[in-house]
Formats: C-alpha cells, structure tokens, sequence
C-alpha cells in the first residue's frame, strides 16, 4: 500500500504529537523532524485541525497539540480523511470489468483492500506508538538469544 | 434499536481493585455463557458446558474467569496447538469477553495476562488467535496487547451441500443483545 503524501504527513503530525500531548510544536518543528515541505505540512495540519484532531496553540511559544483520544483514534480515521482509501478501487474498469477473468482478478483485490482496512481500522494511534516499545523489546530480546547461542 | 443497560457503566479503572483472576469452575459457566450471550447475541448452554469439560482444568488448554464481588464479569479460554502445517507449539485464545458494563475496566487486559502467563509458563512462545475481519473491538484489543498480523492466512470456502449459514454482514445491525461497541475492546 503506497499513501500519498498528505496521508503520510497528516499520519506523522498526528503521531508525533499525541507521543506527549501536552507538548505544543510548530509546523516548521514537525516538518523538521521527518524532513518534509512545511508548506504541504501546513495544509495538512488544517485539514487535522478541521477534523478535532489537534488544535492550534496561539501566541509565543504556540504551534499546535494533539486534541483526540489516542486509544479512540485509529490509523484508518486518520487516512480517511484525506480519501487515501478507495475500497472500490478493486473494480477493473471499462468494458473488460464484465469479463469473468476480470471479475474474478476483482475478488482476490477486494480481497486484499479488505483486508488493509481491518488492518488500518483495528490500530489505533495509542497502539502504534506503544509498538515501538514492542518492536524494541523484541529487537533486543533477539540479540540476546543470538549472544548467548 | 437501544438495548437496555442492566447497569450503569463503572469508570475506569474501579473494577481493578479486587478483581481476581482464577481457573474456571463449572458453576460459573452459567455467569459465562449470560456475558457471551450479552456480546454475540446467542445463549450456547451446550457449547458451555462442553466448553467446561474440554477446556477446564487441564493441562495445555486454560479456561480462565474475571470475579469481582463475588461476581464473574469476564473469561479467556485458550490452548495449545502444535503443528498445524509446520507451526511449533504455540499458544491459541479462541473466546475472550467481559461484561459490557464492566468494560474499559482493565479486565480484558488482566485476563490476556494471565492466560499470557499460563502459556509461558508452559514454555509456549508464541501466541495466536483468529478473528473476524469486521470486528474492530477486538482486533484494536489485541493489537493493543502487541498483537500483530502474524505468518498464517486463515482460508475458507463453503462445503459442497451444506447448508448456508447466517452471516452478519458489514454494516449491519448487531444481533439483539449486542451492546454498543467501543474500540478499546474486552
């Protein structure tokens, strides 16, 4: 599965600041961090802002902070938003989508969307940030094994 | 449809305090079987029952209940499985649930420790289960657990003359009993 970029922008705003959300940071900071076009950025955090998902902090010091429950909020809402998920996107168009060969390629597709969406909808942005932890702990609980074979 | 609440819903957290983990008796299985029914819809005396003698009290296969006040307000129920083409023995959950107005308690958690810990105990390393592919609640539960789309892909398909059962599609109401969901799952 390949995100645009605004999905992918709007994924690491959100992450970024709901791993403290009391800390405030400006679109240059997010855009520093993952090295990405503060413009685009900009327009991205809008759309996020539209949506209740972090909020605008005025004044010095000011930038924006994460505003939603984490362990309410999965990746899928996030990537929803900016209509990166097309689960029609399974039928072959034109008139080779009526053919049998063609409605059948359509099933093992809608097979495959299917089940990225249950993927995406079942992670929440409280359980992405605690996999880091995981994935580290496994990282390091594997080395162990390999050191001491 | 609303479906009625039986009680209020207890805040976060407030069921911890004295809630005991322990090995399934047969006299709770009535108190298993009400929560079932509450989640799915569907009273299952028998399977129950069965369930009880298949899985209770014994070596390999962990029948686990939640009691709070006297009360069961939850249970896991997992075993052991071995090479099932090609895997290791590995832990498997295959029913979880707690009460719907005990939820967001931590009770799904302390039940996925538990049995979590029978299993290591057993010298099982890996744990699996298999869900449905529309229910989020649980899938959000268990992956906030640390589960992950493992090595295995679940298949299916209809046996030749059998007769077709009744599925709940996406997007349609839950069965009646069924409470609201929320994400955050058992």
């Amino acid at each position: 599965m390949k995100l645009q970029k605004a999905t992918l922008f709007a994924l690491f705003s959100v992450l970024e600041l709901a791993r403290d959300p009391g800390r405030q940071m400006s679109a240059g900071e997010i855009a520093e961090v993952y090295g990405i076009s503060v413009n685009h950025l900009a327009k991205v955090l809008r759309v996020l802002g539209r949506a209740g998902l972090v909020e605008a902090v005025r004044g010095v010091g000011g930038g924006y902070r994460f505003c939603g429950n984490a362990k309410r909020i999965s990746l899928y809402d996030v990537i929803d938003l900016f209509g990166d998920i097309v689960t029609d996107a399974s039928e072959i168009p034109g008139p080779a989508g009526t053919t049998e060969i063609a409605q059948a390629l359509g099933r093992v597709l809608r097979e495959v969307d299917e089940i990225a969406v249950a993927t995406l909808k079942s992670i929440t942005l409280a359980t992405l940030l605690k996999s880091r932890r995981w994935h580290e702990e496994r990282r390091l609980e594997e080395r162990h094994t390999a050191v001491s074979q | 449809m609303p479906q009625p609440s039986p009680s209020p819903p207890q805040p976060p957290n407030q069921a911890l305090h004295g809630l005991a983990i322990r090995d399934a008796r047969a006299e709770d299985m009535g108190a298993v079987e009400e929560i079932d029914a509450r989640i799915t819809g569907l009273a299952k005396h028998d399977y129950w029952r069965h369930a009880f003698t298949r899985y209770g009290g014994r070596a390999d296969r962990w029948f686990l209940v939640a009691e709070h006040a006297g009360r069961v307000i939850g249970f896991i129920v997992g075993e052991q499985r071995a090479w099932e083409f090609g895997s290791p023995p590995c832990g498997w959950i295959f029913a979880i649930g707690v009460a719907p107005d005990r939820r967001l308690g931590g009770i799904g958690s302390r039940l996925f420790e538990a049995i979590v810990a029978r299993m290591g105990a057993a010298g099982l390393e890996t744990l699996r289960t298999m869900l449905a592919r529309d229910d989020t609640l649980n899938m959000a539960f268990f992956r906030s657990q640390g589960m992950m789309g493992g090595p295995f892909i679940q298949l299916e398909m209809p046996l030749p003359g059998a007769l077709p059962q009744p599925r709940r599609e996406q997007g349609q109401p839950e069965p009646p009993l069924q409470p609201e969901k929320g994400r955050e799952g058992p």
